[in-house]
């Protein structure tokens, strides 16, 4: 196991350096800099953007530019944001909780979501139910993550009463008691995580029915058939156990979907995570924060697969011992 | 993503019979496509349209479908239609030319991986490891960012060149079993060289998961385009695409919901066709599959 993991986690590092570099390399050959747009103003003097430059190191060999800011990373500093006047790690310390919170009830909702529509699928197998879930699966599957998001918003939000956009109420937030604040933030919470529920659950539910269909004609099946097991505890209980496996890969794949599909809910709600951190440091140029946040969002994929990769091996003791 | 027609049911009938005529769900998603395409490329050319046309830009901004407009018009006094049917041309071609450059390179680099040993092998094997990992969202906004405003033929080339590692993974899995199958082992005891037995024998019988991963990866960048069209970060703004439209009315969706529902209902029923089509191609294309599902 220790072996394995060593092996994973220098893998996972070899990712995020690459990622790294491709990103720095990509972000400096763009026109201009942070600066140009920042200091785009006629009263601000080429000497003082000089300046500016020079103290951001910006007017030095690529290449150098590019060792200072690797070693800078390995020491935890990702350099300061332009538009927020922030270090940009501060910003991305800010920003993961509100996404992580966002995932896993994205991941937890649309796992439940998908196992029970497998399992009604599976039950009712050529029956109606189960062409109605499995065309609900597909629809949900092709829609763009932004457009479900828009219309939840605009639909829902009106209906249910719920706050529009954000992690939590600007204004009263401060002056509520504590338990009044969790409640706050559940009310935000409710619709973003609806949408990346509502988005992950057809993966889920076409995974999860092709495991149970996998399991069910084994011979362990038949025989709790022919013991009089009712049916309903043979698929559940039997049948779902084992077909339970395949389905924990996925929540290594899961984690670049949920990310992505986190970008465009964060965008559309306002929710302030890391894909909202991304998508405003494109407006802003806000190149450090842009280089800063797609580092460490690759870096957060990666972690999230070499944890599914360990929990599977912990799932399935036959894996425990390999390399 | 699930197109269930219940197999159970259809394959009774099957023995014999074409799948199209035991499948009416493949049927109509091949029909609703060919609807679409025509409507996309045949229909502009017999009805004058123009997507960029403003005729009157105060007195018919923002008119609710109606018979002069079936789709209303936009914040421009352009009309909707024309423009979800130009867009689904630049939309649609994006797709399928993005997803014909992942496939060839795909193919390419998992051909290769496949049937190279040694250390050769081990290091197309690592590389491509790497790759799988990488987040592609987060590096198209890094490479838009830093190129932005790409024309058609850039945004084309860029989102094939991220787009191929699935289906490298694919080939190279086909290839590395074909390698060791009987008929192989046959032609290259017939004496075969090993690129008539590379060309002839394995990549032949290799390609049938390209065909079903490339008409699931049509819908997967259409909704790819679409999302990078609402960051912001896509073509340039005049051409209309469906992302691009729906970013439009994003902002005044509630009281101009024309504006962004008709191409979302576009992009969501080409998407659907797609993959229930490339569902169908899996089950048609590869008996053992079938006989697994069953």
């Amino acid at each position: 196991m220790a072996a394995f993991l060593a092996r994973r986690i220098a893998q996972g590092l070899i990712v995020v350096a690459l990622v790294a570099t491709i990103v720095f390399f990509l972000i400096h050959s763009a026109p201009g800099d942070s600066f140009s747009a920042w200091m785009d103003d006629a009263r601000i003097s080429e000497a003082v953007r000089e300046r500016w430059r020079h103290l951001y190191g910006l007017d030095r060999p690529l290449v150098e530019q590019y060792f200072r800011y690797v070693t800078s990373v390995l020491r935890g500093d990702f350099g300061f944001s332009i538009s927020k006047q922030r270090p940009v790690r501060d910003e991305l310390f800010d920003a993961l909780p509100n996404t992580l919170l966002l995932m896993i009830t994205g991941l937890v909702g649309g796992f439940s979501l998908g196992i029970g529509t497998a399992l009604a699928q599976v039950r009712n197998l050529g029956r109606r139910i189960d062409r109605i879930l499995g065309g609900l699966s597909l629809l949900f599957f092709s829609v763009p993550d932004f457009w479900l998001a828009l219309l939840i918003l605009t639909g829902l939000t009106y209906w249910l009463h719920l706050p529009i956009g954000g992690a939590y109420s600007a204004v009263e937030y401060n002056y509520m008691s504590p338990i009044e604040q969790v409640v706050d933030r559940l009310r935000h919470l409710v619709l973003p995580a609806l949408t990346l529920t509502l988005l992950y659950f057809p993966i889920i539910a076409r995974h999860q029915k092709a495991a149970l269909l996998d399991v069910l004609p084994s011979e362990f099946i038949t025989t709790a058939r022919a013991k009089g097991v009712a049916e309903r505890v043979v698929i559940n209980r039997h049948a779902l156990r084992n077909a339970l496996l395949p389905i924990i890969t996925l929540i290594g794949v899961a984690f670049p979907a949920l990310l992505t599909g986190a970008v465009f809910v964060e965008k559309v709600f306002g929710w302030p995570g890391m894909g909202l951190l991304i998508v405003n440091s494109i407006r802003a140029n806000d190149y450090p924060l842009l280089t800063g946040s797609v580092i460490f969002g690759s870096a957060f994929v990666v972690a999230g697969s070499i944890l599914a990769d360990v929990l599977y091996r912990q799932f399935d003791p036959r894996l425990r011992d390999e390399l | 993503m699930n197109s269930d027609t219940p197999l159970i049911v259809s394959t009774a009938g099957r023995a014999g019979r074409r799948w199209w005529t035991t499948d009416p769900a493949s049927l109509s998603a091949a029909a609703l496509l060919v609807t679409i395409a025509a409507g996309c490329f045949i229909v502009p050319l017999m009805i004058p349209m123009d997507p960029l046309a403003m005729p009157e830009i105060v007195k018919l901004i923002n008119l609710p479908p109606s018979i002069d407009h079936f789709m209303g018009t936009d914040q421009s006094s352009r009309d909707v239609l024309s423009r979800l049917l130009y867009g689904g041309r630049i939309s649609l071609s994006i797709a399928v030319f993005a997803t014909l450059v992942s496939v060839t390179l795909g193919t390419a680099y998992g051909a290769a991986a496949g049937y190279s040993t040694g250390i050769l092998r081990s290091l197309l094997d690592r590389v491509l490891d790497a790759l799988l990992s990488i987040p592609r969202l987060l590096i198209l906004i890094a490479i838009f960012a830093a190129w932005p405003d790409a024309s058609v033929k850039r945004f084309v080339l860029i989102l094939g060149v991220t787009g191929w590692y699935g289906v490298a993974r694919l080939v190279r899995g086909q290839v590395l079993a074909l390698k060791t199958r009987d008929f192989v082992m046959s032609a290259r005891a017939m004496g075969a060289t090993p690129s008539r037995i590379f060309f002839r024998h394995i990549l032949p019988n290799s390609l049938t998961p390209v065909v079903v991963a490339a008409t699931l990866g049509i819908g997967h960048v259409i909704v790819l385009e679409a999302g990078l069209s609402y960051l912001g970060v896509g073509l340039d703004p005049p051409a209309p695409t469906w992302g691009g439209m729906i970013q439009d009315g994003a902002a005044s969706i509630r009281n101009v919901w024309w504006l962004s529902l008709f191409p979302g209902l576009a992009i969501v029923l080409t998407v659907m066709a797609f993959t229930i089509l490339g569902d169908a191609l899996l089950r048609a294309l590869e008996p053992r599959q079938k006989q697994r599902d069953d």
